[in-house]
């Protein structure tokens, strides 16, 4: 492998906007160049985890290599990186492009620029890549691709008169983006003879060969043999194989050197010691400096996850462990919750990270879990001077010691067309939005700029803003910092009985509404006792709302015909079961569901 | 099997003039050339079971539906005589057929006289005209009235009346005029259900929850008063509250169906059948064609068989047990199952003796009136 040209080199990735194609673009690419038969190909190579497909979304950056025999006669090794496509995974899209050298900008033929088209631009354009646009879907009958083009070059500013215009659906014109793959994405650049410097974009966890590090070689070159050192972590280690990416496959190579794309593994059992951003050198001639932008990622939101089975405790620890293997961004400490029993706290980059490792845990682990309510990180600095980063409102001091407390904010664009933004405004203002300005980025388009506190969008932002705005409405937000807010814990009682699990932070001008909506909710999820069962919500020894669960009065099966008493005693199964899915609380049975109504204050009845 | 072992006999006659709007029971619209094919079958399948006829003595035999009553004379008679010719039946036997007011004429009473029918049991549902129509019932209470008189002079003594409350709009004032209009007459026996909404009914589209009709279903306060209403008009009238719907006036209690919450043995024929066999639980196919097609071969129209465990076996002598007013013997339990039912159940016996939803009296463990209105409720906590 070694001696291969870095001008035959071309290290891009694919952004777009969700939905706009960038998979399917992906797949295109790999199917063109060969590298696997349209037969051989599942859909989408490169989502490759069942819930990747499943939701449409990439979540883990994937990398492949392929050869392109390019209409000048050579060929050319295109590395072709896949980023997450999540705001949730920021950090993580911001280290798979640094590991690029160019960018192909998919949009949408019919619905144009949205706001990750934007934001994906923006940060591709802060690591200095090169963006080429390619206009997609233009087989759709609403397709514009010439208004699409010009809205490109008037709101990104980036020359696009001759963007291929493709249908990666139909596999139209994909000969065009890889001609100007070779044409416009610059070749790497970078001494073969320099010090070792690698930037580390993404890890992987393998039971046989340990922690699988993909990176980029900027400078230098490493192969089997070479003692590496993390910069950031200081962790070393013999490297072991080195090799490039196939199609779901790693093949071992002789060598990598500055301006390819590949990976190594070197006897390294855990992925925190790999952390993405991070720069490899070489222990024995080591690098000036490390490469810029690495940050240790920090969870955003975290939430309580319980064993519904208290036995299951240790293999939801087990589990988690197996997680953590391949997700630094995980975090996790054991915790103890008097509704819930013990559990962990787990800390997330976001709610769809949180979402995602639920269900791999419900999935792939087969756990039946309890979660509370996700709660973002709040500061609360005490009368003593100390400052306490609030992962479990439960921990909330005394009111007497606490001086003021903080909560994250994020700086939000929201693009959407001019007839919704009105009910836009309205629901960023309920939101505790502060209005930052506004700019027409064509005549029936505007970009909203908010800051928002990060605890009001976490939950349903998302799906209030696409409903409020027919699904036109897209949405980017990145972190802004800490900023001073009246904050209190809401309690949640049943049946008199303070529920620690149910326990969440609240803006204290929201806490009567939350605190009504939470006792309402709380009324329909909890089935009829032979008792009635009040249930409110309190701030300190405040009660501000109340509820009541009636008496069962009747649950009678009449009819019982026929003999059939399969039947019957299968509804008597299905009653039974549904028991089994509550938690005691007191003499109260609560479904395990109920723990995440906070979640859910703001739907439609 | 032992010889001369006692059976119950289940009938199934699938077919109907029109299906009623609530009704989920295994059920079609009638057509005389699949009616006609269907009757064959059935005997066919009758004939099959020889074996289990010589061993046993029937003691009861139930033709329901669907709308039994739907049979011509003819055919009725061709499953009588086939019914006969592979079974013993007792004298004494209770022979009911269910008869949908309206479709009952004279010619069929004799014919079912002559079948040794003794009892009738007319889907009345309710005696308001309107809650009928909103039924889906193809009668009005005059032709009820009709049909029952028909019955009545044709010397049939032992008639049942089935009531069906908690019908969309219903008032307790409506419920109260039914019953006493019923009551006039002095049926023997008195079924009244409460409606259920069942899934995949034009009922649940209509009535189910979140629909628009869902409002119109009496609330909780109302169907209570029903029921207490009930219980107080009938036993007033000199009937006995036996089982959770069922009244009876002295002697005149359904064996068919007292059989089923005592477990006693029975055989289900026709389509879709359910049958309880040396603790053994199936069903015939609920395919009508794979039924007429192949009725005689047993092992193909039977369906999830279940052998029973003898855990299984515990739990449906409580729950099927305890829907009889009388309840459960402690006895008994302890004669078939050779524990107490203290050492399995004790738990759930001593939690709902205390919160007064179960009580002991002589010997038996019975439902208390506060535990059959929340009798499901009881029941799976012994599952």
């Amino acid at each position: 492998m070694a001696g291969i040209d870095q001008k035959k080199i071309r290290n891009f990735c694919i952004i777009a906007h969700i939905d706009h194609g960038k998979s399917t673009l992906a797949d295109r690419i790999i199917e063109k160049t060969g590298l696997l038969t349209s037969r051989e190909m599942q859909a989408q190579v490169l989502d490759n985890m069942e819930l990747e497909r499943e939701r449409g979304i990439t979540i883990k950056a994937q990398t492949v290599r392929i050869v392109y025999k390019a209409k000048d006669g050579e060929e050319y090794i295109f590395n072709l990186i896949d980023t997450p496509g999540h705001v949730d995974f920021n950090y993580e899209v911001s280290r798979s492009l640094a590991a690029c050298d160019g960018a192909i900008l998919v949009v949408d033929a019919a619905q144009g620029v949205e706001a990750q088209t934007l934001a994906n631009v923006y940060l591709a354009l802060d690591h200095d890549l090169d963006v080429m646009p390619v206009i997609n879907k233009i087989d759709l009958p609403s397709a514009d691709p010439d208004r699409v083009i010009e809205e490109i070059e008037d709101v990104i500013g980036i020359e696009a008169t001759d963007a291929p215009r493709i249908s990666a659906k139909i596999g139209l014109n994909i000969e065009d983006v890889l001609e100007q793959v070779v044409e416009k994405i610059p070749a790497p650049v970078g001494d073969v003879d320099a010090p070792l410097q690698a930037l580390i974009f993404d890890s992987v966890y393998d039971s046989y060969k340990g922690v699988i590090v993909f990176c980029r070689i900027k400078e230098g070159s490493v192969k089997k043999g070479t003692n590496i050192k993390m910069m950031a972590t200081g962790a070393t280690a013999e490297v072991v194989e080195v090799g490039y990416f196939g199609a779901g496959q790693f093949i071992p190579c002789e060598e990598l050197s500055a301006g390819m794309v590949g990976y190594i593994t070197a006897s390294l059992k855990n992925v925190k010691d790999t952390r993405v951003g991070d720069t490899i050198t070489n222990a024995d001639e080591p690098c000036e400096k490390p490469l810029p932008g690495y940050k240790k990622v920090q969870p955003m939101v975290y939430c309580g996850m319980y064993p519904a089975d208290g036995a299951k405790y240790q293999d939801l620890r087990d589990a988690l462990e197996k997680l953590q293997l391949n997700d630094a961004a995980l975090h996790f400490e054991p915790e103890t919750s008097i509704a819930l029993g013990f559990g962990f706290r787990c800390g997330f980059l976001g709610l769809l990270h949180l979402e995602i490792i639920q269900e791999r845990l419900e999935r792939e682990y087969n756990l039946d879990l309890v979660t509370t309510a996700p709660g973002v990180v709040y500061k609360v600095h005490k009368t003593n001077g100390e400052v306490i980063e609030l992962t479990n409102p439960s921990n909330l001091p005394e009111p007497t010691e606490i001086d003021y407390m903080e909560e994250p904010m994020v700086k939000a664009e929201i693009m959407v067309t001019s007839e919704f933004i009105g009910a836009i405004m309205d629901l960023c203002q309920e939101r505790r939005g502060i209005y930052q300005g506004m700019e027409y980025i064509e005549e029936t388009r505007a970009v909203l700029r908010y800051h928002l506190p990060l605890n009001e969008i976490i939950y349903d932002f998302f799906d209030a803003l696409k409903s409020r705005s027919r699904g036109y409405a897209s949405f980017d937000y990145e972190m802004l910092g800490y900023e001073k807010s009246e904050l209190v814990k809401l309690d949640i009682l049943i049946n008199r009985e303070e529920v620690d699990a149910l326990s969440f932070i609240v803006f204290a001008g929201s806490a009567y509404e939350r605190g009504r909506k939470m006792c309402e909710k709380l009324k329909d999820e909890i089935p009829r006792h032979l008792f009635e069962i009040p249930i409110q919500a309190a701030v300190g020894s405040k009660i501000i709302a109340r509820e009541t669960v009636k008496a069962m009065r009747k649950d009678v099966l009449a009819k019982c015909y026929g003999g059939d008493i399969s039947r019957k005693r299968k509804l008597l199964e299905k009653q039974k079961e549904g028991k089994k899915r509550m938690r005691q609380i007191g003499n109260v049975e609560i479904p395990q569901k109920a723990f995440m109504s906070v979640l859910k204050l703001d739907e439609k009845k | 099997m032992k010889r001369n072992r006692e059976l119950e006999i289940y009938i199934h006659i699938p077919f109907c003039v029109k299906k009623c709007a609530y009704c989920d029971f295994l059920s079609g619209p009638a057509n005389s050339d699949r009616m006609e094919s269907y009757v064959e079958a059935l005997i066919r399948e009758i004939y099959a079971h020889q074996e289990i006829g010589k061993e046993s003595l029937v003691t009861t035999i139930f033709f329901g539906g669907g709308t039994p009553s739907i049979l011509e004379p003819r055919q009725f008679e061709r499953i009588s005589v086939a019914l006969r010719d592979v079974f013993k039946i007792k004298s004494t036997a209770e022979i009911t057929i269910e008869a949908n007011p309206g479709t009952v004429t004279s010619e069929k009473l004799v014919a079912y006289r002559n079948c040794g029918v003794n009892r009738i049991s007319f889907g009345l549902q309710s005696a308001e005209n309107e809650e009928l129509e909103l039924l889906g019932r193809i009668h009005t209470f005059e032709e009820f009235l009709e049909s029952f008189r028909l019955a009545k002079d044709g010397g049939v003594i032992n008639i049942n009346v089935d009531l069906i409350s908690a019908i969309p709009k219903q008032t307790v004032k409506s419920w109260e005029r039914t019953l006493t209009k019923v009551l006039e007459l002095e049926p023997a026996h008195i079924s009244a259900y409460s409606l259920i909404v069942e899934d995949g009914t034009p009922f649940a589209k209509q009535y189910g929850s979140g629909c628009p009709g869902e409002k119109d279903l009496p609330d909780e306060e109302v169907e209570r008063e029903i029921y207490r209403r009930t219980k107080e008009l009938l036993e007033g009238a000199g009937y006995r509250r036996y089982e959770i719907s069922n009244y009876a006036k002295e002697g005149k209690e359904c064996q068919h169906n007292l059989g089923y919450w005592e477990r006693k043995q029975y055989l289900g024929l026709g389509l879709g059948a359910a049958s309880l066999i040396d603790n053994t639980r199936y069903h015939n196919t609920v395919n009508l064609n794979d039924y007429i097609e192949h009725a005689e071969q047993l092992e193909i129209i039977q369906e999830d068989v279940q052998v029973l465990s003898k855990i299984e076996q515990m739990e449906e002598f409580i729950f099927l047990g305890l829907r009889k007013m009388e309840g459960i013997s402690e006895l008994e339990f302890e004669k078939q199952f050779g524990n107490t039912i203290e050492t399995i159940y004790g738990n759930q016996l001593t939690r709902f003796l205390q919160e007064g939803l179960l009580e002991r009296v002589n010997g038996n463990i019975r439902l208390t009136e506060r535990g059959i209105d929340v009798s499901n409720y009881v029941f799976a906590e012994f599952l």
